[in-house]
């Protein structure tokens, strides 16, 4: 059997802090989003932490449905950069600004 | 620590010293890997570090039994989505330094850190403090010692109780990929060329993105 879920959880909400720290701090959309990914990540230990703990395949499940949604997110996200970084030559959250009033 | 594994560890069956050193690497693999993310200053570090935490998470899920998580884990994010990070960093060029060190709003850097310090305080507070296992049952069914692994428990799930969602995320991917499509075509020109005349209608999108580009362009 694995540790207790104490330690998994306490894990989880360690890099989910770091993913809100590196959201909060980096200027480059393409790092922020990684960020995203990591706190995304660290909700998906806890589901499945959470699934071992209860013994309820339903964490595992929501865990599969996360990784969807992440996909579709990273995707469409991405195509945003594609078509800015045409219209502007840079990448970072500083460059976003037309549509300030 | 060790007397709150104490307390939880008879109710899931004692941790052998491998469980504890799997546990210890990976989690030192996952944490370096996230800090990495966030102090790299060239975006292509950034996403082989978050590859090395995915590996990491992975590697807990199999600690857990979750092993067609872990495979899809790897599978989808390091194999598909780092590559379309990788991909669009390459393809716009950004894969230079960054200066870091700049911070272009006075007290953003030091308040965040107080924040996310704060909210990781009142989480690890809440979430080593509280005992979770109680409440109901969900209809879900139960995780570990199913017939056929825990692949065929999660596919009677997925398949059965959350049919509804797994449809909707069905739709969900279609959408993305049609949005992925129009926000990555090439916005056309006025005619300027001389060129054959327009072949689909103009969207919103492309509207939105000619009135920007007047204002800009040259």
């Amino acid at each position: 059997m694995s540790l207790g879920g104490q330690w998994y959880l306490a894990l989880s909400m360690v890099v989910f802090a770091i993913g809100a720290l590196g959201l909060l701090v980096r200027r480059n959309v393409l790092v922020m989003f990684m960020c995203v990914e990591l706190m995304l990540n660290a909700a998906n230990i806890a589901f499945v932490t959470f699934a071992r703990m209860l013994n309820d395949i339903g964490g595992q499940a929501l865990v599969f449905f996360v990784l969807v949604v992440a996909a579709a997110e990273v995707v469409v996200g991405l195509g945003i950069v594609v078509a800015i970084f045409r219209r502007r030559k840079g990448t970072t959250a500083d460059d976003l600004h037309m549509m300030k009033g | 620590m060790s007397a709150l594994v104490g307390l939880v560890a008879p109710a899931l069956g004692a941790a052998t010293t491998v469980d504890r050193l799997t546990f210890a690497i990976a989690a030192s693999v996952i944490i370096i890997g996230a800090i990495g993310v966030v102090m790299s200053r060239n975006p292509v570090h950034s996403a082989l570090m978050l590859v090395m935490t995915l590996f990491g998470v992975a590697v807990l899920f199999v600690a857990q039994q979750a092993n067609f998580l872990a495979a899809v884990q790897v599978i989808v994010y390091a194999g598909a989505i780092v590559v379309l990070f990788l991909f669009v960093i390459m393809f716009l060029g950004v894969d230079r330094e960054e200066n870091i060190g700049e911070e272009p709003l006075r007290f953003q850097r030091p308040l965040a850190v107080v924040l996310v310090v704060l909210t990781a305080a009142g989480l690890l507070l809440v979430g080593v403090n509280t005992k979770w296992a109680v409440g109901a049952r969900s209809v879900a069914g139960p995780a570990a010692n199913q017939p056929g692994g825990d692949v065929a428990a999660l596919g009677r799930s997925v398949f059965t109780t959350y049919l509804f969602p797994f449809e909707a995320t069905a739709a969900l991917l279609v959408i993305a990929v049609v949005g992925a499509v129009v926000l990555a075509r090439r916005p056309r020109t006025h005619g300027s060329e001389g060129g054959p005349a327009p072949v689909a209608p103009p969207d919103m999108s492309d509207e939105a993105l000619r009135a920007e580009g007047e204002e800009v362009a040259p």
